[in-house]
């Protein structure tokens, strides 16, 4: 196990176009994270760089203060899960598992045990001696998972977006197994999804990341109550954080003819935009004036679509809770109004 | 439910019928006809029922002929395949290298069979052509119009130079069809370039295998040009193939009715060599997937 420092790292697949830009991270022994972002935003290129597939252009990998930027993966010890399974058609399943252990010169009776033990985890260990290629497509990433956490004495456990192919109900399962592996055996978990239910319920920390950056990394209350990016603002919850484009006279957000008070005056006076979250707005007899657009019940609460002096926000309701037709008035929760400067959050309130 | 009965459809049947008519069962039906019938010429045919299959499965000359060609087919298979394996691995997989390599790869099999023979045939001549000279000037023993051993390895040579470019493509394409997840993890994994071949490379290759195991098997039972022009079955039977063979039998000779069943007993060989190693491969390919 070792502390990851990702060094100035910066990768280009092709010169001058960055896939991951330049970025300075370490990720502490021990912990899970989630590395959260859309498709195609570097995440499985960072993924590879820590495990060594890919040898960044620019920086260094430091794995407790030892560069190892230029050691293979072999050397490195990490244990990698892929996105899709990966099964050696010519074995069984505990051949599968043991492969990674008779590799490295494991004794056969201690392979067994651990082999026995991770089938065990998995709940495959009916099936340890049937041949691999006939299974489902969960079944072998189920396959692929035991490979990657077969090995205890690993320096980390990297899965990228695994649960891809595994049927809806059993992630729920294979993702609070592989919670508690994290918590009996505490390996540092890398966890790549773009799926934020994912990364919110699994991760000590998330790192969020957009088009080759690293916008936030905190912990999922964080990423919730103070997104340091309208990126992260938007992509983070359900439905995503209101952003309204506001003119600012000292310490008061214009709206149109409206204006909001604020906690604090931002030092910058153009590009500027007000996020709340719209579990933070609530009808209220006074405030600012909005026409509700449309209304989405969606059970447990409703989502209303207000206009706000021609800008168009969220609102949820929780349900019971009227929703005025005429003359609707907003409270914003003066504690989650935040202010936003060309997209990042405002430094005061960071 | 009703259902109709009408027979109109068979029209729609019939082209085909009669294309598979003409280019297959006419032809093969001729054959058939010839081979239980004598005849003295003037086009006068005598019903002999199965006499020369008796001959033909007695003959010496013909089982002589059959040794030889299982031992050709053995030999280059044993070279072909593996060496092709191992050239595939050995390929560029990305950048401008590729396509020249791939190009290079196919002109052999662009070649016309009986120009393979002509330029084997003059380039391992002792007198003029470049290897046999060279290597009589080198002082080794080597004639192929005259030593039985130096004809089989021009011959063997000179397939394995033609042919061997195929198993080479089919095999690089079924590695292309590998995702890089199954090298990465292979990494990952700890696993030695023997384990990647032979738990990764080997069996994704498995289909494509066959497939050139087959053609090869099939192409070299039945080779006839390339021999032909080089060594023309010689020295003695030394390199007289089942086609060739048959050849001699059936236009130097004239015996039309043996010529034919051997013909049929040839193509009935070869298609149920071909069956039994099909159904052994799709049969441990079934049992792989259960």
């Amino acid at each position: 196990m070792a502390e990851i420092h990702l060094k100035d790292i910066a990768h280009a697949y092709v010169p001058g176009e960055y896939a991951l830009k330049s970025m300075d991270h370490i990720w502490q022994d021990g912990s899970a994270y989630a590395l959260l972002g859309p498709s195609g935003c570097g995440k499985t290129t960072l993924l590879n760089i820590i495990s060594g597939l890919l040898k960044p252009s620019e920086g260094q990998v430091l794995f407790d203060g030892k560069d190892v930027t230029g050691a293979d993966t072999a050397h490195r010890n990490i244990a990698q899960v892929f996105q899709f399974p990966v099964i050696y058609d010519t074995m069984t399943v505990r051949e599968n598992l043991a492969f990674p252990l008779k590799n490295r010169g494991m004794a056969p009776a201690d392979i067994n045990g651990r082999v026995e033990e991770v089938a065990g985890l998995l709940e495959i260990s009916d099936r340890l001696d049937s041949r691999a290629t006939g299974l489902t497509a969960d079944a072998k990433q189920i396959i692929s998972l035991g490979r990657g956490l077969v090995r205890t004495d690993v320096n980390a456990i990297l899965f990228d977006e695994p649960l891809t192919v595994i049927d809806p109900h059993l992630k729920w399962q294979i993702r609070s197994k592989l919670k508690d592996l994290h918590r009996q055996f505490s390996h540092t978990m890398v966890y790549v999804t773009h799926d934020q239910t994912e990364a919110l319920t699994f991760a000590d920390k998330v790192v969020v990341m957009n088009a080759g950056e690293v916008l936030q990394v905190g912990t999922p209350e964080d990423l919730f109550e103070r997104p340091a990016h309208t990126f992260v603002g938007y992509f983070i919850g359900s439905p995503g954080m209101n952003f309204l484009d506001v003119e600012l006279d000292g310490s008061r957000a214009v709206l149109g003819d409206q204006s909001i008070d604020l906690k604090q005056a931002p030092a910058k006076k153009s590009g500027v935009q007000l996020g709340i979250r719209p579990e933070f707005l609530d009808f209220a007899d006074q405030g600012i004036s909005c026409q509700v657009t449309s209304l989405e019940d969606l059970g447990r609460h409703r989502i209303a679509s207000v206009s706000i002096s021609g800008q168009s926000a969220k609102v949820i309701v929780p349900s019971g809770k009227p929703v005025p037709s005429e003359n609707a008035m907003l409270s914003f929760d003066p504690d989650h109004t935040l202010l936003y400067t060309d997209g990042y959050l405002e430094e005061s309130l960071r | 439910m009703q259902r109709t009965k009408n027979q109109k459809a068979w029209f729609l049947v019939l082209p085909v019928f009669l294309l598979v008519a003409f280019s297959a069962i006419i032809p093969l039906m001729t054959v058939v006809n010839y081979s239980v019938q004598d005849s003295f010429g003037n086009n006068e045919f005598f019903w002999v029922g199965s006499e020369w299959f008796v001959e033909v499965l007695n003959s010496d000359r013909l089982h002589d002929a059959f040794g030889r060609q299982l031992m050709f087919s053995g030999i280059i298979l044993a070279i072909e395949i593996p060496l092709g394996i191992w050239i595939a691995l050995k390929m560029p997989k990305k950048g401008w290298a590729v396509s020249v390599c791939l190009v290079l790869m196919a002109l052999p099999l662009l070649i016309p069979w009986n120009v393979v023979g002509t330029i084997w045939q003059i380039f391992a001549r002792e007198d003029i052509g470049l290897l046999g000279h060279t290597l009589a000037a080198l002082g080794v023993d080597y004639n192929y119009t005259q030593d039985t051993l130096s004809a089989w390895i021009t011959v063997i040579v000179m397939d394995v130079w033609h042919w061997t470019s195929l198993v080479v493509l089919l095999c690089y394409a079924g590695l292309s069809s590998i995702p890089d997840a199954y090298y990465q993890a292979a990494k990952i994994d700890g696993a030695s370039k023997w384990a990647v071949f032979r738990h990764i490379q080997l069996p994704k290759m498995k289909r494509v295998l066959t497939i050139a195991v087959l053609l090869r098997f099939m192409d070299s039972f039945m080779i006839y040009t390339e021999p032909f022009v080089v060594t023309g079955g010689g020295p003695g039977n030394a390199t007289t193939f089942l086609s060739i063979d048959l050849v001699k039998m059936a236009i130097g000779q004239f015996d039309v009715g043996p010529a034919a069943a051997f013909s049929i007993v040839y193509f009935l060989v070869v298609l149920l060599v071909s069956w039994v190693f099909y159904t052994v491969v799709t049969a441990s390919d079934a049992e792989d997937q259960s």
